[in-house]
This record gives C-alpha cells, structure tokens and sequence, in this order.
C-alpha cells in the first residue's frame, strides 16, 4: 500500500480520525473506502460513502461558513510570551516555533469578521493542528477580544471550537482563561446578543469546561469527541472500558448537553435560522 | 512523605526510670550525630555540591526521624535537668533546620503538603472560623454532592455563605467524600447555593481544595463540562463580594469553578494548577515518574502564581505546615480572611462586579502584540 502514509499528529490526544494521505487518495478510517481527495473536498471533508466528518483548519472552516469565503481578520498579530519559560522533552517555545511555521497562524484560533447568509457575524474558529487547538493566553485573549467586540457591536457570535483543553505548557495561566472568556460571556449574556456554540471534533477539557458548552445554542458536528476529561483518563479512574460512542456527539445529545447535532453540510443555514431567531424583534 | 509525627506524650512511660535513663544517653547521642548529619547534609545542598531536591527530602525524613526520638527522650528525661536543657537545644536546631529547608521547599514538596492527610480539610477550618453553621444539601435536580459542602454561617458576626471542596481522612469517608472530587451536581449545588445568597445580599467565602473535577461517566453523562462552565459565568456576575481561599489542591477547572472570586487567596503550601504534575509528566514526558520536574516545570506554588499574577495574596501557614497545627493555621487564615473581606463590604454592588471583571480580564495576559 505504498500511496499511503501516517500523518504525524502531535499532541493528538484521540488518536482517532487520522486522514491517511499521500497525494491525492485518501483512505476513510470510518468505512476504509478510498477516496479522491478533490471529492472529499467537495463534499466539506465529510466522507461521501459514510458520512465520517473529517477534522478541517480554521480557513476551511470559515470559508464554509461565511459567505463568498469573504471576511476580516482580526487579533492575528497575538502571540505567546512563554509564562513559564517551560521545558519538558522540548521546549515550548521550540514547539510554538514550529506550530507557527506550519500553520502560518500566531496560535491556535482564527477571529473573524464577516457575513453569513447576509448578516454580519463575528466568528472565532479554532485551529486544532496547532498545538491540540490548546487554550494559552493568545487564544484566551483573542476569544475574550471577539466576545467583547460582538457584545459592544450587538454583533452575533459564533465560536468553531476544536481544543484538546488547556494548554498545559503555560500552565494555571491557560486555566485562568476560562474566567476571562466566561466572564466576558456572562456580560455578553446580560446583553443578549446571540452567541452559538459549535463543537467539533474533538473539544474536550478547559475549553468544554469553558465557553464551548456556554452558547445560547451549543451544537456539534456528528460523531465528534466531546466532553471534559479524556477518555483514557476516565477508564483509568473507573478501571473499566467506556461504551461504545461515550462521548460522542451523539451520546451528547441523548443525555442533553446538546441542543442539535448538526450536519457540516446544514451548519451554515442551521446558524443561520437560529440568529434569525435571535435576531432583536 | 513520610507522615510527619504527632506529639506523642506516651513515650517510654512505665519502664524502669534506671534503664530509661541509660537508654536515653544513648538515644541523645544517636539524635544529636543524626542532627549534625542532616544539617552538614543540608549545607552541603545549599552549597550546590548536591542535588537540592533529594536531599531537602531526605532531610525532611531524617527530621521527622530525630523528632520522634527527641520527643521519647522527653518523656525518659523526667526531672533531670541538664537532659532538658540539652534536649531543649536539639529542638531549637530542629527548628531552625526545618525553616530552612521549607524557605527551600520545591514544587513537588509543596505538592506533597497540599495533599497532606492531616492536612485541615473545609470543616476544621469551619470549626475553628464560623459559628452558626448549617449545612445545605442538593442541586435540587440530580442529588447532594458530598465532595462540595455548602451552608449558611456567621463570619464574626455577619451572615455569610461558606462552601468548598471537602475531603476526608478514614477509608470510608474518603469513599464517600469521593476524594474531594465533585460531581457536576455539587458545582451545581454551589451554584444555587450562590445565588440565593446573592438574592439575600450575603457575602460568599469559599474553600478549594481539590485533585479536580471528578473523570467518571456518570460525570461526564451529566454534563461536568457544563457544570464548570455555568459557574465560571455565574461567578462572574454575582453581586455580592466573593473570597476564595485556595486551601491545598486547587487543581484545575474543578477548583476554578468555585474560584472566580474579588480576592483570592492561596495558603502558603497549598498548588494550584491547570493538570495535576503526575498527569502533565504522563503526557509531556511520557513518564509520570517525572512529577517532580513536572511539578517544577507548571509553576504551581502559592508564589508561582502570586508572580503570575493569580492570586492576590498568600496565607502563612504555622511552622512545618498547616498540617501540624490546626488551630494556629485557622487563626492566620481566619486574620487573612478578615483583611480582604472587610474592605469588600463598603463596595456598592454595581462596582463589585465591574472591578471582579476587570481582574479576571486582566489577569494572565502573557502575549506579545506586534
Ligand atoms: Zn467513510
């Protein structure tokens, strides 16, 4: 099987849903079809055969979203001062280093400002490519920026979260994030502009914890990891395997933690109807 | 860590006062060459000529050691002075070794204090605080959370709302305390405990000592995640002032949840941290073995996060650790308390809010903007 090759994911905390690819085949680790990249890419990265909704970057996903793939950036020019000054095997700032090189990005979310289906949003996507879409003070403070901007601008927001959590590499600084974004939230709550939260594989711990499971709607893309601790971190609590679909999207909804799980190809209009629904009267 | 001794006044009592006095002599002299050891030792680590970390806990052993003994000796010494005089000079290098190598305490030491059984857990501290406590149970949805404690109580004299985390000593209650690890429905139960004492203008004091929220099934099927999340946005906007207390574990989203406060304080040996340091160096170094790096590496120490910025102010604890005095340890908290409390009760509601917002909007903005 040579056209195929492992894609090397650092810090991926699943270890699942890896898109092996070598040029323009890809095999769907879901139903094992083979499938032409440009199909794939036509259909949103969701499998054509069996649904498997692959994980996109942050650009993919706002050219879904916002119309004519036409939007502002804002907060790019934010990037991590090292708190900790933390080494381990590597050095953070070696990693941020290299996470910088190969996403083109400062950190791990992009904010945007744009229109979708004709009304401005501002939209805060995350980039789970880098560094596990980890939540340091770049992210928390271009996500609370966003937050403000939409509550002071009555402009609706949206938030595209795919985080494997706080990033552990600036430590109770990146927990101290949660606060931030909650609190600018609870003021953006008393000021009812619209806020949806879109979860997608996978969003998991701090951020979960945090604005993720904080929106007017939250709603998920299928068979997306969702919740707040790991899964292996919970077997090895309770000393037993988890049932098949434990937190997934899916398994979300039936227990009520959702309000929709939502097909990539119906978010756009799906968001749509439901600020339509927000909209001031 | 070895459990550091409790004051046993039951030595040698009832055997013959003659062999007493002989064995002690030689037990004197045993602590006394052990002590200079450790001290030598101890200089030796300062001087870098050996690894600082092994041997401030070697230390620490070896004086918990010579503690034990000294105190034996004690109860052999009976009324012959010159041993008293001689073993009140021992104590006093005791102390004076041990301040030394707690100023010099790492990380993962600080861990260990934190997680200290003998620690003071939420109700010691209530005890000693408040008076009039009573206990409210349930989130009115799901059940009562026995790892987070809430009750209505009075603060020299104010009527206040007291809540935390509650961990145990005996097998049993750790069970059932579930090791001081919530479930969503004691956040929950929190929270509307909050809110009614929002509703009644009572001030909220709360205590965090927590390995985190709880990672089990039935947690995550009950919307942890969730949980966590409201009371972050709800903290926030409470209208009454809010003084948190980081106790011993503070560890990570579980603690923040009942964190989000106008002053927090952290006591002097307690961590507070975003992954535990065994969890970190599971994932970072692929080994948890490596939780003392790790420990160092997080930064989690009450005066990591006084320099970062976290927290507003540390609690000196008695001598060694809370974990040796109770009383004394809930008499400097309860001074700590009253300082930032009082001047929260002249804010008018309206600036309370706005300046918690502030502080938490401020807080860890570690970026560089180009
Ligand atoms: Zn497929």
């Amino acid at each position: 099987m040579a056209w195929f090759k492992r894609e090397g994911g650092e810090l991926d905390t699943s270890g699942e849903k890896k898109v092996r690819t070598e040029g323009l085949w890809v095999k769907c680790d879901q139903c094992r079809q083979i499938i032409w990249k440009k199909d794939l890419a036509e259909n949103l990265n969701v499998c054509p055969k069996c649904d498997r909704h692959f994980r996109i970057d942050a650009r993919t996903r706002l050219a879904h979203l916002l119309d004519d793939n036409q939007y502002e950036v804002e907060d790019d020019n934010l990037s991590s001062t090292d708190p900790l000054k933390f080494v381990d095997l590597k050095s953070y700032r070696q990693r941020l280093q290299q996470a910088q090189g190969d996403s083109g990005l400062k950190d791990a979310v992009i904010n945007a400002r744009g229109k979708l289906e004709g009304r401005p949003v501002i939209v805060s996507a995350m980039e789970y490519s880098f560094i596990g879409g980890s939540m340091g003070a770049v992210v928390g403070e271009a996500i609370a920026r966003a937050v403000e901007r939409a509550t002071d601008s009555q402009t609706p927001l949206v938030i595209v979260s795919a985080s494997g959590g706080a990033r552990m590499m600036e430590g109770v600084v990146s927990l101290m994030q949660l606060a931030k974004i909650s609190a600018a939230l609870a003021r953006m709550h008393e000021a009812r502009v619209p806020y949806v939260s879109v979860l997608t594989d996978p969003t998991t711990g701090g951020v979960t914890a945090s604005y993720a499971m904080l929106g007017d709607l939250n709603i998920a893309e299928p068979g997306a990891l969702i919740g707040f601790a790991g899964p292996r971190v919970i077997e090895q609590t309770i000393r037993q395997k988890l049932p098949e679909g434990f937190q997934r999207s899916e398994f979300l909804l039936e227990h009520g933690m959702l309000d929709a799980v939502v097909h990539r190809k119906q978010l756009k209009p799906y968001i749509a109807r439901a600020l339509a629904f927000m909209a001031a009267a | 860590m070895k459990r550091v001794a409790v004051t046993t006044k039951h030595g040698g009592a009832g055997t013959g006062t003659a062999r007493a006095r002989e064995g002690s002599d030689g037990v004197f002299a045993v602590s006394e060459f052990l002590l200079s050891m450790v001290e030598s030792l101890w200089a030796a680590s300062l001087d870098g000529r050996q690894d600082k970390m092994e041997s401030a806990i070697k230390a620490q052993h070896e004086l918990e050691r010579i503690e034990q003994q000294i105190e034996q000796l004690e109860s052999l010494a009976g009324d012959n002075q010159a041993a008293h005089r001689k073993l009140q000079q021992l104590h006093e290098r005791v102390n004076a070794l041990r301040l030394q190598i707690y100023a010099h305490l790492n990380a993962w030491e600080k861990t260990e204090l934190a997680r200290h059984p003998q620690r003071p857990y939420l109700l010691d501290y209530v005890e000693r605080i408040f008076t009039d406590w009573s206990e409210l149970h349930g989130d009115r949805a799901f059940g009562d959370d026995p790892a987070i404690i809430c009750g209505m109580a009075r603060f020299h004299g104010d009527e206040v709302l007291v809540l935390g985390h509650q961990k145990a000593r005996d097998t049993k209650q750790k069970v059932y305390r579930n090791f001081g690890m919530p479930n969503p429905e004691g956040y929950r139960k929190a929270l509307r405990a909050m809110h009614m004492a929002e509703k009644f203008g009572r001030p909220i004091f709360t205590f965090v000592d927590t390995p985190g929220a709880y990672p089990g099934l039935g947690a995550e099927e009950r919307g942890q995640a969730e949980a966590i999340a409201r009371n972050l946005r709800e903290m926030a906007r409470l209208k009454v002032p809010i003084v948190t207390t980081i106790t011993g574990e503070g560890g990570s989203g579980g603690a923040l949840a009942i964190a989000v406060a106008d002053r927090v304080l952290m006591m002097e040996n307690a961590i507070y941290s975003v992954i535990s340091p065994e969890g970190c160096a599971s994932i970072m170094w692929r080994d948890a073995g490596k939780k003392e790096l790790a420990a160092q590496a997080l930064r989690i120490t009450a005066s990591d996060l006084r320099e970062l910025g976290c927290v507003d102010e540390i609690v000196a604890e008695p001598e060694g650790g809370a974990h040796r005095d109770h009383d004394a340890a809930a008499a400097l908290l309860d001074a700590a308390l009253q300082k930032n409390y009082c001047p929260l009760k002249k804010i008018p509601a309206p600036e309370i809010v706005a300046t918690r917002y502030n502080k938490f909007r401020q807080m860890a903005q570690f970026f560089h903007e180009e």
